[in-house]
């Protein structure tokens, strides 16, 4: 087993670099000269060419991924191309904000959904199941700018509870960072439980099915208990995955709901970055988001592997 | 009031939304007295799984009770309220599944599944359950009883989780114990072990059993009275003596005619001439398989060595040996599924590629491979005319109209009606969509079939008509068969040859006749004398014979030097036989042993058994036998 989860890890390394090389020559071949940009329409050849030199540009492409990989690997992300102030100042303070948010949603979803998605498939086709399953069809519909707008024109606008805008700062008390952040909070625990309810109902109904749940009803087991201590250990395989790839959505997919807010999140810094043209900086960018995809299917797929007594017990 | 269980006009039906309800059972009358075995027997479909889960208060999804009453110890489980029912449960009746493997949760320990209904009907605390349970692992025999319930139930074997489960049955030390099937799916040499320790359990527990099987000869050693079922309705029932000995309905008597008869020279049909050219149509050289890299002709996990047999024209090659013999890798191999890592498959004088992609399309029409589930065989989103017409279309280029004429005349061929063609397999009955299955085979226009344990699934009588069908196939077409399985009477009346595998290694073969005559193998001799017979009392006898249970307590290994079979042999040779690979000499004109003992030998052993416990005594220590025998 401990071979399985090494592999894994060796895997998802693999999964990186390949992820470096395509960002990096993805980001490469963009149309436009990131001198060009910096230094302005008036910059003379010379001057750009004193740019590209002074930056390492006019080195061959292979060099320049050497000289980008290295400073990755050792924490230096690079200088913005647009400001000229260092990636990691930019990049931090906005990590934390994006894991801040991140954190929570998970911290509340999870257990939520899997709470959830368990009492569904306890009393299939009741009142609870149909409400549920309606509930979270519908949301699993909806495109999340469309909750996160119209959550805006009920709390913000009509009923003036909460700030439309997620305006924090470092100042704020831990309960002004959590009324600021109400509305995008809100918004993703809906977006990511939907799908994760469903799949924790579906994946257990489907061992529902197995002889050994019916053997365990003719034992007199009750159904909660049959569900929760027999169906759910061999249904948290697909679960966990499910989670994991919530969750990696939550540090990178959430562009739309950052914008929607204005949240200082990573994946708005990102969308700023490709603007700008600011190649350094949307190549870190990337490279977190691609990170984080990596460390939480590593982390489901050891999940997975240890909860099968199989893979855990060998013969 | 001295009944147990009085089951009385018992109606089982399953309601239909448009139309009347169809009835499965039709009103049943029987009893259970404590302490004693009442046999349900009947094919498929005649109502005795159901009747059994009745007494639990439980029907599959899509029955309900409809009528009549089951009285345990004068309570109506019929009647009772959902409390009441969990508190029967595992409780008061006890069941224990066809498969175990698929009846025990992969994720969690044995003995937490074990010692469960116990405890959470509050019979015992969990120490004193799981005292119980060790208490009930040294009775049936088990290995490592001390330890083996911290494992998880992929870590044991079959048969052993298949006791297990009646552990897990009787712990609660209920009144009534439901065996559905229990050996069933078990090769015939775990099957006597766990008949063994079933009957022992049952008759220390001293509780009283339902026992649902459609084996007669499994029946005849376990049950004290039979209820003969046929559509849901009681045909006959009795003492075990007046049923078995003394039948009187003639279904019954059916029955007995389909049940097996034990594996005997001289059973099957002779060849018909038309079809005996006794020309090779495979040929398989001193091939060697198994799984993983494949270095220096050697693969990681050696599973058949040195296996050289061939199948003539027209005729049916018997594959026999237990479950980890390499039968299905044979076929395998030559289907080309696995590739060999040494030696030649040759057919029609050219030899085969490996694997099956690098084969010619010609030769993979003419090897057409039959799987044993045709449930699973067979695509469920396809009809049955797409199922039959693939293999048309691919191998004789027919498509259209005449693809469909072809479909009809393969239908008629397996005795299948015309219409079955715009239906799809789960229309179909068990034994109906095994014979789509040999169908589709069939439709390629082969010239052998590798049959993998094709009618192990299926109910006697079924299984019967599948041998038939094949039987005539062969006599239609000239195809010949592969035919693998764990039964030995299907084979002794189907085959014209047999080849006996043991651990990968092709221990006996040659005409059916000679090899079920002997002098014979001592692992062919094993496996005969554990097909059960259809006598009361035979369990005991044969259980007796301490050579059986030696063979019986131990499984099948796979090993590099020697012979494989040395620590389960009654006559092995100490120093000789578990060192160096057995020599094979021919007896009679293609018939081949693989042993230490020379034919004179082993006739002499078989004529005078003392001598078969001296060798036996040598190769075991006596406190072990003492264990196994008693």
């Amino acid at each position: 087993m401990q071979r399985m989860v090494i592999q894994r890890i060796f895997i998802g390394l693999v999964t990186l670099w390949v992820v470096s090389v395509l960002v990096f020559v993805g980001t490469s071949v963009l149309p436009g000269d990131v001198a060009q940009i910096v230094m302005g329409q008036s910059a003379t050849p010379e001057t750009l060419a004193a740019y590209r030199a002074a930056n390492g540009l006019d080195q061959p492409l292979y060099m320049q991924y050497a000289t980008w990989l290295g400073g990755m690997v050792t924490g230096d992300l690079g200088i913005s191309k647009a400001g000229g102030a260092s990636i990691s100042s930019l990049i931090g303070g906005r990590f934390g904000n994006t894991m801040f948010l991140a954190g929570v949603v998970a911290i509340i979803s999870v257990p939520l959904s899997v709470i959830l998605g368990l009492i569904a498939a306890m009393y299939p086709a009741t009142w609870i199941d149909r409400v549920l399953t309606f509930g979270t069809l519908s949301l699993i519909s909806v495109p999340d700018f469309f909750i996160a707008t119209f959550m805006v024109l009920i709390f913000a606008v009509n009923l003036g509870w909460l700030p439309a805008i997620a305006h924090i700062s470092p100042e704020d008390t831990m309960m002004e960072t959590i009324r600021a952040s109400a509305m995008p909070l809100i918004t993703l625990i809906i977006v990511v439980s939907a799908q994760m309810i469903r799949m924790t109902r579906a994946g257990i109904l489907n061992v529902m099915n197995s002889p050994y749940i019916e053997m365990s009803i003719l034992k007199g087991v009750r159904r909660n208990r049959i569900i929760v201590r027999h169906a759910f250990l061999n249904a948290i395989g697909p679960i966990v995955n499910v989670v994991a790839l919530n969750l990696a959505y939550l540090v990178s997919g959430v562009v739309i709901v950052e914008t929607i807010f204005a949240y200082p999140g990573l994946a708005k810094l990102m969308i700023d970055g490709v603007q700008t043209r600011d190649l350094p900086l949307v190549q870190a960018c990337a490279m977190i988001f691609c990170g984080t995809y990596v460390i939480l299917i590593i982390l489901s797929d050891v999940a997975a592997i240890l909860s099968n007594p199989r893979l855990r017990n060998p013969k | 009031m001295s009944e147990l269980l009085e089951v009385r006009g018992l109606r089982i039906e399953a309601p239909k939304k448009d139309g009347p309800a169809i009835q499965i059972v039709k009103g049943v009358d029987f009893d259970v007295k404590a302490g004693e075995v009442v046999a349900l027997i009947g094919e498929s479909g005649s109502g005795k799984t159901t009747i059994s889960l009745g007494s639990l208060a439980y029907t599959k999804p899509g029955l309900e009770f409809s009528g009549g009453s089951i009285k345990l110890k004068g309570d109506d489980v019929l009647t009772m309220e959902p409390s009441e029912v969990r508190n029967l449960r595992g409780n008061r009746v006890a069941y224990l599944a066809q498969s175990a493997a698929a009846t025990f949760n992969p994720a969690l320990t044995i003995n937490e599944q074990v010692t469960e209904s116990a405890v959470l009907h509050g019979i015992m605390t969990q120490d004193e359950a799981d005292a119980r349970a060790v208490e009930l692992y040294h009775a049936l025999e088990l290995p490592d009883p001390d330890r083996i319930g911290f494992r998880y139930p992929h870590q044991v074997s079959g048969g052993q989780l298949q006791r297990l489960m009646a552990a897990m049955a009787l712990v609660g030390r209920p009144d009534l114990l439901v065996l559905d099937e229990p050996t069933t799916a078990l090769d015939v040499t775990t099957q006597i072990e766990v008949l063994k320790a079933f009957k022992k359990v049952i008759r220390e527990e001293g509780s009283a059993a339902i026992y649902v099987t459609h084996d007669l000869a499994v029946v005849a050693q376990v049950a004290d009275h039979i209820v003969v079922l046929y559509s849901g309705e009681v045909q006959e029932q009795g003492s075990v003596d007046q049923i078995i000995n003394h039948a009187k309905h003639p279904y019954t008597k059916r029955l007995m005619a389909a049940a097996h008869a034990g594996p005997k020279p001289g059973m099957g049909d002779k060849l018909t001439d038309k079809h005996d050219q006794d020309t090779d149509n495979i040929q398989v050289k001193n091939m060697t398989a198994g799984y993983g890299e494949i270095v220096d002709g050697k693969p990681a996990i050696t599973v058949l060595r040195d296996i050289n047999m061939s199948v003539k024209n027209g005729h049916v090659v018997g594959v026999i040996g237990e479950s980890g013999c390499g039968k299905s890798t044979l076929a395998r191999v030559i289907a080309g599924l696995l590739p060999p890592a040494q030696g030649d498959i040759i057919m029609d004088g050219h030899t085969l590629k490996g694997l099956y992609k690098n084969r010619s399309k010609k030769d993979l029409q003419k090897i057409q491979f039959v799987y044993q589930m045709a449930d699973t065989a067979l695509n469920p989103k396809q009809l049955i005319s797409e199922i039959i017409g693939r293999p048309v279309e691919m191998f004789q280029n027919l498509s259209g109209q005449k693809n469909r004429e072809k479909v009809a005349e393969i239908l008629r061929l397996v005795e299948l009606p015309v219409e079955f063609a715009e239906r799809y397999p789960s229309e179909l009955s068990g034994g109906q969509k095994q014979r789509i299955n040999l169908a589709r085979s069939l439709a390629a226009m082969p010239e052998i079939m590798l049959c993998d344990e094709v009618t192990s699934a299926l109910d006697s009588i079924v299984a019967s008509n599948v041998v038939k069908l094949l039987k005539r196939l062969r006599d239609l077409t000239g195809v010949s068969f592969m035919f693998i399985t764990h039964d030995l009477s299907t084979v002794a009346a189907f085959a014209d040859e047999i080849v006996v595998l043991y651990a990968g290694r092709i221990v006996e073969q040659g005409p059916v006749d000679e090899v079920l005559s002997p002098p014979f193998h001592p692992y062919t001799r094993l496996l005969i004398s554990s097909v059960p017979e259809m006598r009361i009392g035979w369990l005991e006898e044969t259980m007796k014979k301490r050579e059986m249970a030696v063979g019986i307590a131990r499984g099948v290994e796979i090993t590099d030097v020697g012979c494989p079979f040395y620590n389960r042999c009654p006559i092995a040779i100490s120093g000789t036989c578990e060192r160096v690979t057995a020599p094979t000499y021919e007896l009679k004109p293609g018939h081949f042993i693989s042993c230490h003992h020379d034919a004179k030998t082993i006739l002499d052993i078989e004529r005078n058994p003392q001598q078969v416990l001296h060798g036996f005594e040598k190769a075991i220590p006596d406190e072990k036998i003492a264990i196994i025998a008693e």
